[in-house]
């Protein structure tokens, strides 16, 4: 898949969202590894996120979602009570991260090869490479590349490629304190999750569903797996995302087909003869 | 579970627009917050679908219209595509977020990425183009001249499609979904622009081949963007708001009054004829707009990005 030949085994992260504390210590972890500049600050009101989507400055985004029961102020006042007054109320953390796709529409569109798989199938982007063109800005059905203004290139996870060289794990995962962030080989990974997945559902959470599991669907799977507590839109999440290239030869055949009308539509043009 | 409405992550209801058939839905999202990223691209990219549908088309019209034995009508199409490939790369290289690294897009040819593959469309089609216009202005070398004029409009309907693949390969939905009706769109456009040009600039008794071009391209254009926007149906509401809406009614009104014009009074009134080629490349330029902008709208806008996904997840059972 890759052009690698040396049994190093396809690397991933499992997000374990039901043991997330939404302490952002990946987030903040993130950003002191990889040098990512600071976001410009602002109070979205949105719970306690503040940094609000995955972007050229944000790796790792903790999504907040508060629902169901009273306004966030009632509940603070009676948060003892919290669980027999309403049971409906929840509270919902997710780290969310790039997904490494295995047909990766950023890493196809990208026009210098600036962006690559490693050798541990992840997909990071050569800084010195990039040029900035943009184009894999709207290719990613996920929403997590975009270009810097600062600098105008496109950044995103690099699934800290540095550390993974060395044999240590990326900076997230190192960081959370809870393991809600997990790193290692992507099948054990899958395992975890589907082991968790049985666990959570044994425990009574009807909604919980993994994300981004197994080789198919419209990316051929991910190298980020999640553990969901809800449907994937209430995280941000596309429910069922598919990279543009996937349908390369519907689109370059429609182009085709218009061309040849283009050149047809000229050349019946002097058919009518001078008038 | 309830949830307030318009606040908090939740739940919206997804609608058409006015007189719209399409039955509401139930669409979740994160504080209603993009699921994609809008472009980054700026108003270069849009120019360049224009220049460069003008160039391609005026290319395979020059070189058609010399072989036709139309000698001022090829000299016309030759001079517009030369113009259109010297602005092209400009405006590319301008848009890019590193212009001192366009180079970098010539280091790999990349079959899965429209803009790699157009590159190296770009970069033959435009030396072919310019080198045949040059060379025949200067009667130099003819046998290169025709070679050059051969590649060029050879490529030349290539150089005007490929832009709408570009944008249908991204995850944005009015552009993704219509897929198979942009490069009819994108056609019809650059076929209008470049008859009505070369109409502009060639004698009235000339320019017959170049009126009928610029007529079947914009009911080509005209016609393939009615399909687009019926068949994307609620995908296409982004073409009714905004700025998108005033682009696309916009190219909507010009072409149609363009194509009137030319089609009933060109052959007689060179008055019809240049107002009307004036009106067509306005709606060329205005289509392209309206294209560009709709793919901001509709980013922008998690209902478009979760709505279909989740239906056709349901649909899969």
């Amino acid at each position: 898949m890759t052009g690698y030949d040396d049994g190093q085994p396809r690397m991933g992260f499992f997000t374990d969202t039901s043991v997330c504390i939404g302490c952002k210590a990946c987030e903040v972890a993130c950003k002191e590894w990889n040098g990512v500049p600071e976001n410009p600050f602002a109070w979205t009101g949105e719970s306690y996120d503040n940094t609000s989507s995955l972007g050229a400055n944000t790796w790792r985004h903790v999504a907040f979602i508060e629902s169901g029961g009273q306004s966030t102020a009632s509940t603070v006042q009676s948060a003892s009570s919290v669980q027999s007054e309403d049971e409906d109320f929840r509270w919902l953390m997710s780290s969310d991260v790039c997904k490494h796709c295995t047909t990766a529409a950023c890493l196809d569109v990208c026009p210098t090869g600036a962006l690559f798989k490693t050798e541990f199938e992840t997909v990071v982007v050569q800084e010195d490479v990039c040029n900035g063109c943009g184009y894999c800005v709207p290719a990613c059905p996920y929403g997590v590349i975009d270009r810097r203004e600062s600098d105008g290139r496109a950044w995103k996870c690099t699934l800290c490629y540095d550390r993974l060289k060395v044999g240590e794990e990326p900076a997230c995962a190192k960081a959370c304190p809870t393991d809600s962030i997990n790193f290692g080989t992507l099948e054990a990974m899958t395992a975890m999750a589907a082991d968790r997945l049985d666990v959570v559902v044994a425990a009574g959470r009807a909604g919980a569903q993994l994300y981004g599991d197994g080789p198919s669907g419209g990316v051929d799977g991910a190298g980020s797996v999640f553990l969901l507590l809800d449907d994937p839109e209430v995280y941000g999440l596309p429910p069922d995302p598919i990279a543009g290239s996937k349908h390369l030869p519907s689109l370059w055949g429609a182009a085709a087909a218009a061309a040849v009308t283009l050149a047809g539509a000229v050349a019946a043009a002097f058919v009518g003869g001078r008038r | 579970m309830t949830t307030p409405v318009g606040r908090g992550p939740g739940r919206r209801r997804l609608r058409g627009g006015p007189g719209s058939v399409v039955p509401s839905a139930q669409i979740r999202t994160y504080y209603d917050r993009p699921v994609l990223k809008q472009p980054v691209w700026t108003w270069e990219i849009p120019a360049y679908f224009f220049t460069g549908g003008l160039a391609g088309a005026s290319a395979s019209l020059g070189s058609m219209a010399r072989r036709g034995g139309h000698p001022l009508l090829a000299r016309a199409a030759r001079r517009i595509a030369l113009g259109g490939v010297v602005v092209s790369p400009a405006l590319l290289i301008s848009d890019l977020g590193r212009p001192e690294r366009f180079h970098h897009m010539l280091r790999v040819f990349r079959p899965t990425s429209p803009m790699s593959v157009g590159t190296w469309v770009l970069t033959v089609f435009g030396p072919a183009a310019g080198a045949s216009a040059v060379l025949a202005e200067l009667g130099w070398w003819p046998r290169l001249q025709r070679l050059a004029e051969t590649v060029a409009g050879g490529l030349g309907p290539v150089m005007a499609t490929y832009t709408a693949v570009l944008v249908a390969d991204t995850a944005i939905p009015v552009w993704h979904e219509a897929r198979h009706e942009l490069p009819f769109v994108f056609a019809g456009s650059a076929a209008a622009s470049a008859g009505a040009a070369a109409t502009l600039l060639t004698p009235a008794s000339e320019s017959g081949p170049a009126r009928r071009v610029a007529v079947t391209g914009a009911l080509l254009e005209l016609g393939a963007a009615e399909v687009m926007r019926v068949r994307l149906g609620e995908q296409g509401e982004p073409y009714r708001l905004a700025d998108a809406g005033r682009w696309s009614r916009a190219a909507t009104a010009c072409t149609a009054a363009g194509t009137a014009l030319i089609g009933l009074g060109g052959r007689r009134r060179r008055a019809a004829a240049v107002v009307g080629s004036a009106l067509l490349l306005a709606g060329s330029v205005c289509q392209r707009w309206a294209v560009y902008r709709a793919g901001f709208i509709s980013a922008a806008d998690p209902k478009y990005t979760v709505g279909p996904q989740r239906r056709r997840i349901e649909e899969r059972g």
